[in-house]
């Protein structure tokens, strides 16, 4: 069961949440933060991390001797990432997508896959649970393609347990494409909000957002007794399941502060976690056989 | 004209808090709100909307199928997962589909059509601090940083033909493609962090950035008293990176009430934290005036 943890934007406390969930998982687990433009689970679940590995995307080098300067591939580009000056092919390695289409398109050859670094990849253990993480490089634009390829470590790593392992993953804020890449695929989606004007208005825009994978949706609610109650009201009329409130209180921001979650501030968070963690599973569950009912 | 950017490698440490105060007291800015996946700015702000246009950039591929002879070539060029398969039928996911044109051009077919993409929506509104330049980017839609652009020079062309001096913008947050374009040609970035090992790890990071771009930077510690010896961290990872902290804000739920008020923080007189912010903005000033006079 993959579980992707999601807010309308960045402070809402889904790391927060992703945190303490992971402390409380009761099945077998791997953390995965996918947040690569600001990465922070592991400054609380404190991970022993494998060296950095570089994350790399495929751009294309020209060798200007084969040229023909036929314009085919400037044709093809949709990013401005390859010019002709004069008769001389130019590329733009951080502009390039990594398409590859250019390569393909090239009649003579001139063109020859190089790559560029995106960032870096890494693993490791936080106790009994399997963390691993991405980080953007800084000056790079493009996040999506390095939450693919975290993704795509995650997919080879729980294909080995055969079911057994769950993941937890935290998600980059906000609804467009870095959000959406790091959350499709997921079986079920926790929207981290908070009682205020910003949290519904980012709440209504993630939902819409996330409505469109067809998984269920549930939502946390982080400062609960701050704030207002339209954030409530909302949950009500459009039929999202609160799954969970944490209230506001100094010591868990303290904590956190520590670089601690907020399990250990009180038995009563630990609670709530622990529930949460069920709750979670049991949507999931319930969907799987409301599918099963109708095959 | 001096372009100030409120930004902060990760959202929800009260960005758009210390950037409606500032517009508060600027007075005379044209306002701009980059953050185009989630804007907050018009929640305080209360805008009317004036102009409201289409953003459309770049292209999304369209499978036509009565010209597709399900050869299923495009699925083995498409490094985005695009293109998916029913019942031995071709199709291609919007969502997953960067618009890269290598399928169009490459469908033995020609099956494949390539129409322009509406990316979302950009507004020019009139707020009671003066011009608002904002949008709404679509969920899941590409090209933020290139929105991000169009308002940044609808904002400069603004500040001219109403003769405003100073252009202050909410950033977009994180630090990839929207951030990049927050940045470029700014005067000076405002970095606004938390008082948390991930506020200060954030914050290293989008000060590594700004420092790439080279546009000067200067920090707001908010919640500073919910955090002691993380404060301290950041306190001196400022040092270290010879960065001014020109404000030290407290937690005051006072700040949650006014937002829900929809007032800045400086209208609703939350003394704790709008002093702290004017004394901010009088050195936001003289840091742009000094970098203009040098
Ligand atoms: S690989 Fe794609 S994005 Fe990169 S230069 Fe070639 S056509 Fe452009
Ligand atoms: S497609 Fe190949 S030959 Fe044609 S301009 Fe580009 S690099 Fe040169
Ligand atoms: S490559 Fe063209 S013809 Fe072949 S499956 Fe794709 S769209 Fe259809
Ligand atoms: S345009 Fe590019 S990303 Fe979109 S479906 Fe075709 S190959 Fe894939």
């Amino acid at each position: 069961m993959i579980v992707a943890i999601a807010s309308g934007k960045g402070g809402t406390g889904k790391t927060l949440v992703t945190a303490a969930l992971a402390e409380v998982w009761p099945r077998p687990l791997v953390a995965v933060d996918l947040d690569v433009e600001a990465p922070n689970l592991h400054l609380f679940l404190h991970p022993r991390l494998s060296p950095p590995e570089d994350a790399v995307i495929e751009v294309p080098v020209a060798d200007p001797a084969r040229c023909t300067a036929c314009g085919a591939c400037v044709a093809l580009c949709q990013y401005k990432a390859i010019a002709l000056f004069g008769d001389f092919p130019t590329v733009f390695p951080d502009m390039c997508h990594g398409c590859g289409g250019c390569l393909k398109v090239c009649p003579s050859g001139a063109l020859t896959p190089g790559s560029r670094v995106l960032g870096e990849i890494m693993d490791g253990r936080a106790g009994a649970i399997g963390f691993l993480m991405g980080r953007l490089r800084i000056g790079e634009a493009l996040s999506p393609p390095l939450i693919r390829q975290v993704k795509a470590r995650l997919a080879e790593g729980l294909a080995k347990t055969a079911g057994r392992v769950d993941a937890l993953i935290d998600s980059p804020p906000g609804t467009s494409c870095p959000a959406v890449a790091a959350v499709s695929g997921a079986d079920v989606v926790v929207l981290v909000t908070e009682p205020t004007p910003f949290g519904l208005h980012d709440l209504k825009l993630a939902r819409h957002a996330f409505a469109a994978l067809g998984v269920p949706v549930g939502v946390v609610i982080n400062r609960a007794g701050t704030g207002e109650r339209r954030v409530y009201d909302y949950c009500r009329a459009s039929g999202l399941p609160i799954l969970a409130e944490i209230p506001f209180e100094r010591a868990i921001a303290a904590a956190y502060s520590r670089g601690e979650t907020a399990i250990g501030v009180s038995p009563g968070l630990r609670d709530i976690f622990d529930v949460l963690a069920k709750t979670i599973r049991g949507l999931v569950v319930s969907v799987k056989e409301r599918t099963a009912a109708h095959a | 004209m001096p372009e100030i950017t409120v930004i902060s490698g990760k959202g929800g440490t009260g960005k758009t808090t210390v950037t409606a105060a500032f517009v508060h007291l600027a007075g005379n800015a044209v306002l701009c709100d980059l953050d185009v996946d989630a804007p907050d700015l018009p929640l305080i702000l209360r805008p009317t909307r004036e102009v409201a246009v289409d953003f459309r950039a770049g292209h999304v591929a369209v499978i036509d199928p009565s010209r597709c002879n399900a050869c299923g070539f495009c699925m083995d060029i498409c490094r985005f997962g695009a293109i998916v398969a029913a019942d031995g039928e071709y199709a291609v996911n919007p969502l997953a589909c960067e618009g890269c044109k290598a399928c169009v051009a490459l469908c033995p077919a020609g099956a494949i059509d390539f129409p322009v993409r509406r990316c979302g929506r950009r507004y020019r509104s009139q707020t009671r601090f003066g011009p608002l330049i904002h949008a709404q980017l679509f969920p899941g839609a590409e090209n933020s940083g290139l929105l991000v652009s169009e308002l940044r020079r609808e904002a400069r062309e603004l500040a001219v033909t109403t003769g405003r001096k100073i252009i202050l913008s909410d950033g977009a947050p994180g630090i990839g493609c929207p951030v990049i374009s927050s940045l470029t040609g700014t005067q000076l970035a405002v970095l606004v962090t938390e008082p948390t090992p991930s506020g200060r790890h954030d914050l290293e990071r989008v000060a590594e950035l700004t420092a790439r771009f080279e546009v000067p930077a200067a920090v707001i510690l908010n919640k500073a008293d919910l955090g002691g010896p993380a404060a301290g961290a950041v306190r001196e990872a400022c040092a270290a990176r010879g960065l001014p902290i020109i404000a030290e804000i407290p937690y005051d739920p006072g700040v949650t009430a006014a937002m829900v008020a929809g007032q800045t923080v400086t209208e609703a007189g939350i003394e704790a934290v709008a002093a702290p912010l004017r004394a901010a903005w009088s050195a936001i000033l003289e840091l742009t005036a000094a970098r203009r006079a040098a």
